[in-house]
């Protein structure tokens, strides 16, 4: 499911729209997926307050949202764009590849609740397949 | 056996009372046929699904949205009991509609990016993990008489 011109035209604008709401959007999302998917807390044992409102959730969430930018602008590249990253979630964090399409969900829903009128269900699919393509990257060096 | 809390049982009553059926119904299902296209499988009886405004334009898909909601609307009416409430709905799905059970996630996950966009601020991250564990008894539940 790679993306279309189409696809990378309409993730390109809609970033555009999202990118000034992204360090909020990244630690919500973060924040709903440690409340409502607990099984992801595991990887995050080292941080003292996992709820939602803690500030290293929010902190980073931002994070992870900024790197969501960089593949934004690295679209027509990503398994090259983050390779690094990859590497990082590969050889270090491993994390289960399933758990990016959580995170993902979470991002596409708070990004709804921002955006209600704008992540319309066109935008919604190609958002969805970058995100997908994403994470796709992101398990790239995995094995 | 699922246990749920005061809290979890007024909330999920509360998302129920708050949305509109008739707006979030065909809005879920929509998006999960327009997001997922190969869900679009189990509707060769709709109609025109060519494009994304034909699906939000049709009438069978809208109809069919408010079938769903209607059909979670029982399960949250019967909370303590939603396993044996879809058994039938379980076994039409499964012997009847042939519907991959892998699908069920997909429409659960359009319907709470709807509910949140709907709810928007009141859809808070406790609020979310309720309706979330709600959504997997749903889906556990649909599952259950495919084997």
């Amino acid at each position: 499911m790679s993306l279309s011109g189409k696809d990378k035209s309409v993730v390109r604008s809609f970033w555009e729209k999202i990118s000034p709401r992204a360090s909020d959007i990244g630690g919500e999302a973060l924040g709903r997926m440690l409340t409502a998917y607990p099984q992801t807390k595991t990887y995050f044992s080292h941080w003292s307050d996992l709820s939602a409102s803690s500030a290293q959730v929010k902190k980073h969430g931002a994070t992870i949202m900024a790197a969501v930018g960089e593949a934004v602008d690295k679209i027509d590249d990503l398994v090259g764009g983050l390779s690094k990253l990859s590497e990082l979630h590969a050889y270090k964090l491993r994390v289960d590849p399933a758990n990016f399409k959580i995170l993902s969900h979470n991002i596409a829903l708070v990004v709804a609740m921002y955006f209600p009128g704008d992540f319309t269900p066109e935008v919604h699919l190609s958002f969805d397949k970058f995100l997908q393509n994403v994470g796709l990257a992101l398990s790239e060096r995995y094995r | 056996m699922v246990v749920w809390t005061d809290f979890e049982r007024s909330t999920i009553e509360n998302i129920f009372s708050k949305i509109n059926y008739e707006v979030v119904g065909p809005a879920a299902i929509s998006r999960c046929l327009i997001v997922y296209p190969w869900t679009q499988r189990y509707f060769g009886g709709f109609g025109n699904l060519y494009n994304a405004a034909a699906i939000i334009d049709n009438p069978k898909v809208a109809a069919h949205g408010l079938v769903v909601l209607k059909g979670l609307e029982l399960a949250q009416k019967n909370m303590d009991n939603i396993k044996a409430t879809f058994a039938d709905l379980s076994k039409l799905h499964s012997e009847k509609l042939l519907v991959d059970p892998d699908n069920f996630k997909l429409l659960t996950d359009c319907l709470a990016i709807v509910v949140a966009a709907e709810l928007g601020e009141d859809f808070t991250a406790e609020v979310h993990a309720v309706f979330q564990k709600f959504l997997a008894v749903v889906v556990a539940s649909l599952r259950k008489q495919y084997y």
